[in-house]
């Protein structure tokens, strides 16, 4: 280890008071970034659950839909044109929309249908905990998320309620299948989604559209296009991103979540750089009696960068220490904190760079320095 | 006679601006010889701490020149003064200035971390320094744990640790006592004599003047007399001779 080294964290240390400040100011700092981060990439997981977990290869949506939950009806008299692509080898419509939950209690709540044909199992509910999914084919089952059950009034399988006068049963539950909206979700068959959101036989709301995995898609996809008429063909990328776009940037959330981040970034750049300058003012001394012995200004700038990074480093681990037990807290809510290894990262490089950001203050004020001074006093 | 480390010739220096301008040197010729021991003296505000700053690369002078080692410093820039220094310039500072949060043997070896030898070699070489100042046995106390002459003692092993042609000392031994003081002063004539540096002593102390080679009065910014020492011959042991009494 260089003796700069030392003579940084020596500097750091011997004022625990000004080192702690500076800790908590950088933990604050990165949590509060990683907290809106995780925001971000949870909000962005989540209003995309159902385009991730559809088996499908193509979306036919109708034009301009912003987002999965966007649904207005979509014409199906393309859906015989499309099946007849050469390479196509399914067409599965979809029928989502909002209906009305009645509890035994006589109470009513909204709950956001989801329902296709069973037997394509294009979009079924997965992590089923109890019941069966095969079931849902019975006439008047569902199956709801566990989280959901007091809002529901189910208890578990085998619970009743009514959805527009029509008599329904719980036959699977699953677990963690949440709406960002708070809606829940209720899976049923295509049939009964039809009746339970009052859509026609010739409507949907999507045609989820299966390929032959060993057709050229791009192909298929041009041919799939021109006969979709008005309605617009979307890959299950082109489909996530674009409902990601909207309720991040369309709504306004996502630069809130930004500018969040950024005003933690700013908060823990003045508060490093303060400690870090007034640190440097304290040691003054010190930096001109090593300009004296003639040391460069390289060495006496690796001091303060090392002091900034030692700041960088500890802050930076006592952040994640935090952020991992926030991640554990959430993980069951409504919005759960999502933080990839990416994201670490991406912080961990954050953190760097502010603290080394910070150091600027410090550096100029120490080239200032004359070293003559060591001798007047 | 030894070719000069430093040479001077004829500095002038104005300090401040204005009414308060004050013409701190007015003509100095000077050299200093490896092997020798200098004192320079004179009353307060002479100009003696002026004539120090200039001959250490540290401090512009308004005329004249200054080599260092035959190459003339003018043309140098702030990195360049301080590499001039850090090649061939060790100081010692009236009150010591160390390193308050680091043990005595880091203190020494900062002066070798800053010409990046390498750690293991450096922390050797400081060890050495220190023994050479009598302070083998407190390698790893801090300064505030040691004496004034102890602190002292430290600043001049790291001063010497890099073997600079020229040590430069403004009152080493203003704060300490007779004793202590006394210590310094033959420390520094070792290096002189033994290691052959140039060594000039700024004092006021007249009991430093055993140790002298040469004495120089300087009044008013002006050297006025020149005398050679009158210094008792300082042969003992290296180490030994010099623990605090
Ligand atoms: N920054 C400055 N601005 C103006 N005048 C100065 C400045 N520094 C020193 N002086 C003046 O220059 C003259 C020489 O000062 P210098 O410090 O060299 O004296 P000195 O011989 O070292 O004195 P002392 O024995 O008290 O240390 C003095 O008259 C002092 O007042
Ligand atoms: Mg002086």
């Amino acid at each position: 280890m260089s003796l700069a080294l030392t003579l940084a964290s020596r500097n750091l240390f011997y004022d625990r008071l000004r080192f702690i400040a500076t800790l908590v100011g950088i933990v604050f700092s990165v949590i509060l970034v990683m907290i809106q981060m995780g925001l971000f990439l949870g909000f962005g997981h989540m209003v995309s659950t159902m385009i991730d977990h559809a088996s499908t290869d193509l979306w036919v949506v109708p034009r301009g839909a912003k987002c999965f939950e966007d649904s207005p009806l979509l014409d199906l008299k393309m859906r015989d044109r499309i099946a007849a692509v050469s390479g196509v080898t399914a067409t599965i419509p979809l029928v989502i929309g909002f209906s009305d939950w009645r509890l035994e209690s006589g109470e009513v709540t909204p709950v956001f249908i989801v329902g296709t044909d069973l037997r394509d199992g294009a979009l079924q509910p997965w992590n089923v905990v109890g019941g069966n999914v095969q079931a849902l084919s019975e006439r008047g089952a569902v199956a709801v998320d566990r989280s959901y059950f007091d809002r529901l009034g189910v208890t578990g399988v085998g619970s009743t309620a009514e959805i527009r006068g029509h008599h329904v049963r719980v036959v699977a539950i699953t677990d963690g299948i949440r709406s960002f909206a708070t809606t829940p979700y209720v899976f049923v068959d295509l049939k009964s989604a039809r009746s339970y959101t009052g859509t026609l036989n010739d409507r949907a709301s999507n045609l989820l559209v299966r390929l032959n995995p060993a057709a050229d898609r791009e192909k298929v996809l041009q041919a799939v296009r021109a006969q979709a008429g008005d309605a617009e063909v979307l890959t299950p990328d082109e489909f996530r991103s674009r409902s990601r776009s909207f309720w991040l940037f369309g709504t306004g959330a996502g630069a809130a979540l930004f500018a969040g981040a950024l005003l933690g970034v700013i908060v823990g750049t003045v508060i490093v750089a303060q400690t870090l300058y007034s640190s440097t003012k304290d040691h003054l001394s010190e930096f001109a009696t090593l300009r004296a012995m003639g040391s460069s200004n390289r060495y006496i700038y690796n001091v303060i960068i090392y002091q900034a990074l030692l700041n960088a480093v500890i802050g930076f681990a006592i952040a994640a220490g935090l952020g991992a037990v926030v991640v554990q807290i959430t993980a069951k809510s409504a919005l759960p904190i999502v933080i990839t290894p990416w994201l670490m990262a991406a912080l961990a490089v954050l953190t760097v760079v502010m603290c080394v950001a910070s150091a600027i203050g410090a550096i100029v004020r120490v080239v200032r320095i004359d070293p003559a001074t060591v001798f007047m006093r | 006679m030894k070719d000069p480390v430093i040479e001077a010739k004829a500095i002038t220096k104005t300090l401040g601006r204005g009414a308060g301008e004050v013409q701190a040197l007015r003509g100095i010729d000077l050299s200093l010889r490896r092997g020798e021991l200098t004192l320079l003296m004179g009353p307060s505000g002479s100009g003696k701490t002026t004539l120090l700053l200039i001959l250490g690369c540290m401090l512009a002078p308004s005329s004249g020149e200054v080599m260092v080692c035959g190459a003339p410093t003018s043309q140098a820039d702030k990195e360049g003064l301080a590499k001039i220094r850090r090649d061939h310039i060790g100081f010692v500072f009236q009150s010591y200035h160390l390193f308050p949060t680091l043990t005595a043997v880091q203190n020494v070896q900062l002066a070798l971390d800053i010409r990046s030898e390498r750690r293991r070699k450096a922390r050797e070489r400081s060890r050495q320094a220190l023994k050479m100042v009598g302070l083998e046995q407190k390698t790893n106390a801090l300064p505030l744990e040691l004496s004034g002459g102890e602190q002292q003692r430290v600043a001049i092993a790291r001063a010497i640790v890099a073997n600079p042609s020229v040590v430069l000392a403004d009152e080493p031994t203003a704060a300490l006592d007779g004793s202590n003081g006394k210590t310094i002063m033959r420390i520094l004539a070792t290096i002189a004599h033994e290691q052959q540096s140039a060594v000039l002593v700024v004092t006021h102390d007249p009991r430093v003047l055993p140790f002298a080679d040469r004495i120089i009065q300087i009044e008013d910014g002006r050297l006025v007399d020149e005398r050679s020492g009158e210094r008792e011959r300082v042969r003992m042991p290296r180490s030994a001779a010099f623990g605090a009494d």
